[in-house]
């Protein structure tokens, strides 16, 4: 017999499996040979090294932007900013890329990387103080900053940054000695990983471990508990506002310096939004983050491979996630089932 | 600076502020309506996405425009359904319901785009049809206001309809008690009968509607074709002039009328060089200000202390 | 037996979170009389009535209307049916004027639009029929309490009720405006409505009603014909044992003054006074309660005394060991080991999702031996969990289950060990065994006691007169924010004589603090 305490892990697996069937149910009123995409939606990603390393590539960014989303939602603050802090965060590294040409070495990734994260806290900290000072709902001013930080990176591109002798829109190349390595030969993969596994270690102590994250949990469960206990929540606030900012920040440098030899976003990537997916599957354990990114990135190199390799488009992943977000954050599916488990439980008990 | 003026003070582009307008008037319509009813609805520029897709579609098949906006305007209510029936059935909460409709809506149209005319970029492939423009008679003619005010796209004007209509919806009827009831006091409104979520159903539906006539708007009227991601960030512009304009309906209007403002003066501005990406911001910018400032005075008014004497 | 007008039977109600309000409660209702649902706060008495209206639906068990089986969805089927409620937290939407909140689901129109002129003429029409004057045309933020019920009453009747449930009617009412509403009821029985009256308060059931249900730990105790049970059953069956408490509580020299607050003056934002001239001390091993019917000041007071006094002006001194505590964030205060027991705990209380462990440590995380390095000692927060855990008797499967799947009472134990273990020098207790089982009450009492033995100074705040009679050492009573009288042997005291002061009708001259000049 099932017991409630199974509940979530059984709900994010049913979420999982809705989701699937729903791509198998497109795939096949959309193909004209339905099995052999179903196969190269699952298998593909999986068959060879280079798309494995595909999947990891994917996953760093999903990571570092889950993990930021993760911390947020723990500390019960309704914030999106991350999407456009991981792409101003990226102009920042990419302008250092570009003209830190002095920097030699490890030096330049590292100083061109920390600028972009420390610009990220800042600028993270903005809806947070605002939060924490005046009530400002912390939601709408994320969303805001989105766009602003949107359009000043886009201004920053293309007046500043444009290489006027490339075919499209996009910078100058970056110095090479700004790109981070590649850490597993026939991949992509690079170094990006190492950083964002340490972070996610980094946060789980800091959550479970220590007192500031502490503060941090009951802040999120409930704001007034804390305040009565003593705790300065409006500094819990800002300051995981400034962390998460740092993370995201962190990510758009390095999806930038990792994966690019010149800017070229000139729309929002998305994974900030993608972030808060990644951390609803993982519901804001940082650990969980690894798997539900892993998992996210799979099935979209599934969907690319699918779309190069057959005849449905990739764009069907968008609606595989919306589908993902609308269940997981959905209380009520499969709650009946739980208060018939809560019921019989209690009737057991009187 | 002359050059500035020289732009603004012309009928071309006061015409032009009503002509981008538009789109922007409707959805912060529909985010009024819901957020009276006490549900924000972040899905507005995804609806209005899909409606502007499925205006492009219904009318190339039908090969009726009139058709084609109806298309348009049942599509933006059905996604917003489908937003309604997940919040509000499943307790979905609203805002990642909202994220997961434009993330729905941004691939999605994409992928029946491609599906209908193996195009992923534009509809160009499909015989879609544009609404028409209306010169009205007697305005037409008057000097100034004439060239400002008539000429403009049919769904413009229903736009400043809709307006009237919205604050007759929520001031006069017994709906609009219930809508703002609900969101003031829901259990009151539930206690007297007053299904807290049929109406948040029928809110968020009317929000979807406005919305879908939006998107139709885009691409039957201020573009005669579908692009992907043509809304471009209006549907958050809405949500931030129904913001600034404190959910009156009064406010909503005036404040979109002031950000298709901007929008237009963005367009405008690039003749003279200034950079059409940070005047894109400034809608965005004067929400964050109007919110901090509306949000210091509440903070202010709660905070008035007076010193303790013996704290001396 | 005469036939049931609403019948309701083995209605059980299992909340999403696990929590039982009600197991197999019985209940039977005749028409033309006024029933009294007695029980104490957490008996279930607001879960069943909010099946009876049809905002709960019951897990287990039916309704019967007048003999037929029947389902209550929402409360537009119990309208339909006649039932109307009158909460106590009343259901109106401030902004709107008083004929708008009456028509509210039932509009008048005139053809698409709302008919505003039919609005009020109904609201008017209503008001003469039953002979309660309202202002149609006022918003009901602007209203009376007493007069926002009335509106209250007048909605249910305007929708035709015929059973009229009135929820805890009297806690927010002057003892004029209660009289004049047991004057309403009357009339409202004579002209044959039925009243389901929730209450508490034994002597206003003696007062108005005919029958009573007892409701105990949400179950059903049965039911009596009022005339024939006496308050002393009553209370009995309410609570499962005799009310009356005993403490032998050793006499102690009273120590130094660890709290005393000086000529303390709070207003709101709008200048209307909340406290005036607010002096007394507690000494050391000396308990002070305070007493007053809620409303009159006590939750400001505690403000002040705790940190969470913000946004109102206040003036005058609140000093702990010497210390002005006035302008002090919590922290600092409970630096001075000020403990703090509060009146809600699962909104200030305690932290829902979080286990029990991480509730009981709130207060201390940040000492040096729960901390190691920059880590917190797991190892240790975890023993001191499972001795707190043991000591305070908290029943659960471990220091690690989330604290909201406990009962109200273990839930409170666990708020008491937290704030008596740290060793305070003043403990503010605000209504500390309020909804909890007699049992954990007890044990809680005992824990207070054992505190002012060890020299602690307790401020105990307590709607309970039992209770804060048998503790105190001391007694102040609060009337519209200022103190009216103070006993200096509570015991002693009557509940009839305290009650003249919580209602204002005496006070005493001369009070210790003596009466200080305006002071602003």
């Amino acid at each position: 017999m099932f017991k409630v305490k199974y509940f979530e892990a059984i709900r994010t697996t049913a979420v999982i499996l809705i989701a699937l069937v729903i791509a198998f149910l497109i795939i096949s009123l959309v193909s004209e040979q339905p099995v052999k995409t179903i196969g190269i939606f699952l298998w593909e990603p999986l068959s060879t090294l280079g798309h494995i390393g595909n999947v990891i590539e994917m996953a760093i960014p999903l990571m570092f932007t889950g993990l930021a989303v993760s911390l947020l939602f723990r500390a019960n603050m309704f914030n999106l900013g991350a999407e456009g802090i991981f792409y101003f965060s990226g102009v920042v590294a990419s302008i250092l890329a570009i003209h830190l040409t002095t920097l030699g070495g490890w030096l330049h990734p590292v100083v061109a990387i920390l600028a972009g994260s420390l610009v990220g806290a800042l600028l993270s900290a903005i809806p947070g103080i605002l939060k924490a000072k005046w009530n400002a709902n912390e939601l709408v001013t994320s969303l805001m900053f989105n766009n602003i930080l949107f359009g000043i990176g886009l201004y920053l591109l293309n007046y500043h940054l444009r290489d006027a002798k490339a075919f499209a829109n996009v910078s100058f190349k970056f110095e090479e000695t700004a790109r981070l390595a590649k850490i597993l030969p026939g991949t992509r993969i690079h170094t990006g990983l190492i950083i964002v596994l340490a972070l996610i270690v980094l946060a789980h102590l800091f959550l479970y471990k220590t007192k500031w994250g502490y503060e941090l949990r009951m802040t999120g469960i409930n704001r007034e508990f804390a305040r009565y206990s003593g705790m300065k929540t409006a500094k819990v606030i800002i300051l995981v506002h400034l962390i998460a900012g740092f993370i995201a920040g962190m990510g758009g440098s390095v999806e930038v310096l990792g994966m690019y030899n010149r800017f070229q976003w000139t729309a929002l990537p998305g994974y900030g939004l993608d972030g808060a997916l990644v951390a609803m599957l993982a519901k804001n354990n940082p650990l969980s983050v690894i798997a539900s990114a892993l998992f996210l990135a799979y099935i979209r190199i599934g969907a690319d491979m699918m779309a190069r390799l057959s005849d449905v488009p990739s764009e069907m992943i968008s609606i595989i996630q919306a589908v993902i977000i609308l269940l997981i954050s959905a209380e009520q599916f499969l709650k009946f089932w739980k208060n018939r488990m809560l019921l019989k439980e209690a009737k057991a008990n009187a | 600076m002359n050059s500035l003026f020289d732009v603004i003070f012309t009928t071309d582009f006061a015409f032009s502020v009503l002509r981008v307008t538009t789109p922007i008037l409707f959805a912060a319509l529909g985010a009024l309506i819901s957020n009276r009813a006490g549900i924000i609805n972040i899905g507005m520029e995804g609806i209005m996405l899909v409606s502007a897709l499925t205006g492009v579609i219904v009318s190339a098949y039908t090969h009726s425009a009139w058709v084609g906006l109806l298309g348009a305007a049942l599509a933006g209510t059905l996604i917003a359904g489908i937003l309604a029936f997940f919040t509000l059935k499943f307790k979905t909460h609203i805002i990642l319901g909202g994220v997961a409709i434009n993330m729905f809506a941004s691939g999605g149209t994409v992928f029946i785009l491609y599906l209908l005319s193996g195009d992923k970029g534009s509809s160009t492939s499909l015989a879609s049809k544009v609404l028409p423009s209306v010169d009205i008679p007697l305005l037409k003619d008057i000097p100034v206001l004439g060239p400002i005010l008539s000429g403009h796209h049919i769904l413009t004007y229903f736009s400043i309809i809709a307006v009237f209509a919205v604050y007759y919806l929520l001031n006069r009827t017994p709906l609009g008690l219930r809508i703002r009831s609900v969101g003031e006091n829901p259990h009151a409104a539930q206690s007297v009968g007053v299904s807290v979520i049929k109406i948040q159903y029928t809110a968020l539906l009317l929000s979807g509607f406005f919305a879908g006539l939006g998107g139709a708007y885009m691409s039957m009227g201020y573009l005669s074709l579908f692009t992907r991601d043509m809304v471009a960030g209006r549907g958050w512009i809405a949500i931030a002039a129904e913001s600034m304009g404190r959910s009156t309906t009064a406010g909503t209007a005036l404040t979109s009328l002031l950000f298709g403002a901007a929008d237009a003066l963005a367009n405008a501005l690039q003749v003279l060089k200034i950079p059409a990406e940070l005047i894109g911001t400034l809608p965005y910018v004067a929400t964050v200000i109007g919110l901090l400032v509306y949000a210091v005075s509440e903070t202010r008014k709660k905070n008035r202390k007076l010193k303790s004497p013996a704290a001396k | 037996m005469q036939n049931a007008l609403l019948e309701m039977r083995g209605i059980t109600k299992v909340y999403p979170n696990g929590v039982v309000a009600n197991q197999d409660v019985q209940f039977s209702l005749r028409e033309g009389e006024i029933h009294a649902i007695a029980g104490e706060n957490g008996a279930g008495k607001s879960t069943l009535m909010k099946i009876m209206f049809g905002m709960e639906e019951p897990s287990d068990g039916e309704i019967l209307i007048r003999g037929e089986r029947v389902k209550l969805q929402s409360p537009q089927d119990a309208i339909d049916r006649g039932i109307g409620m009158v909460h106590q937290h009343f259901m109106l939407v401030p902004s709107f004027t008083v004929a708008e909140n009456m028509v509210l689901g039932m509009e008048p129109r005139k053809g698409t639009s709302f008919n505003y002129a039919e609005a009020v003429r109904l609201t008017e029409e209503t008001a003469r029929k039953y002979n309660l004057a309202v202002n149609a045309k006022a918003k009901v933020e602007d209203l009376t309490v007493g007069m926002k019920q009335k509106v209250e009453i007048l909605k249910a009747l305007l929708r035709g009720a015929k059973i009229l449930i009135l929820d805890e009617p009297t806690a927010v009412l002057t003892p004029q405006e209660t009289e004049e509403l047991f004057h309403e009821l009357q009339q409202l029985k004579t002209q044959g409505h039925t009243i389901v009256f929730i209450s508490h308060k034994l002597k206003e059931v003696k007062a108005i009603c005919d029958r009573i249900t007892i409701l105990r730990g949400g179950r059903s105790e049965g039911v009596f014909a009022v005339s024939e049970v006496s308050e002393q059953e009553i209370s009995r069956l309410m609570v499962g044992r005799d009310v009356v408490l005993k403490y032998d509580k050793e006499h102690l020299s009273a120590g130094e003054a660890v709290l005393s607050v000086d000529r303390l003056n709070v207003q709101d934002s709008l200048g209307k006074a909340l406290l005036t001239d607010i002096s007394f001390a507690v000494q050391a091993g000396q308990i002070v309660g305070i007493a007053g019917v809620e409303g009159n000041g006590q939750t400001e007071l505690i403000h002040a005394l705790t940190g969470g006094l913000s946004g109102v002006l206040s003036s005058g001194a609140v000093r702990v060991a010497g210390q002005d505590i006035l302008a002090a964030d919590i922290l600092a205060i409970r630096g001075l080991g000020v403990s703090y027991i509060p009146e809600d705990r699962m909104r200030q209380g305690s932290a829902g999702d979080a286990s029990i462990a991480d509730n009981l440590i709130s207060i201390r995380y940040r000492s040096k031996e729960l901390n190691k390095g920059p880590f917190l000692n797991g190892g240790k927060i975890a023993r001191l969990a499972a001795a707190l855990v043991e000591e305070f008797k908290v029943r659960c499967s471990g220091p690690r289950q989330p604290i909201g799947m406990l009962s109200g009472g273990n839930m409170q134990k666990v708020v008491v060990a937290r704030e008596c273990s740290t060793g305070p020098q003043l403990l503010i207790a605000e209504q500390p065994t309020r909804g909890v089982d007699i049992g954990a009450a007890q044990f809680i009492h005992q824990k207070l006691l054992e505190l002012r033995g060890n020299g602690c100074a307790t401020v105990l705040v307590s709607a309970d007169l039992n209770e804060i009679l048998e503790l105190s050492d001391r007694l102040l009573v609060m009337y519209e924010g200022q103190i009216v009288a103070c006993f200096e042997e509570p015991s002693r005291v009557s509940e009839e004589e305290l009650g003249l002061y919580m209602l204002g009708i005496k006070r005493q001259d001369k009070l210790p603090s003596g009466r200080a000049a305006e002071h602003v």
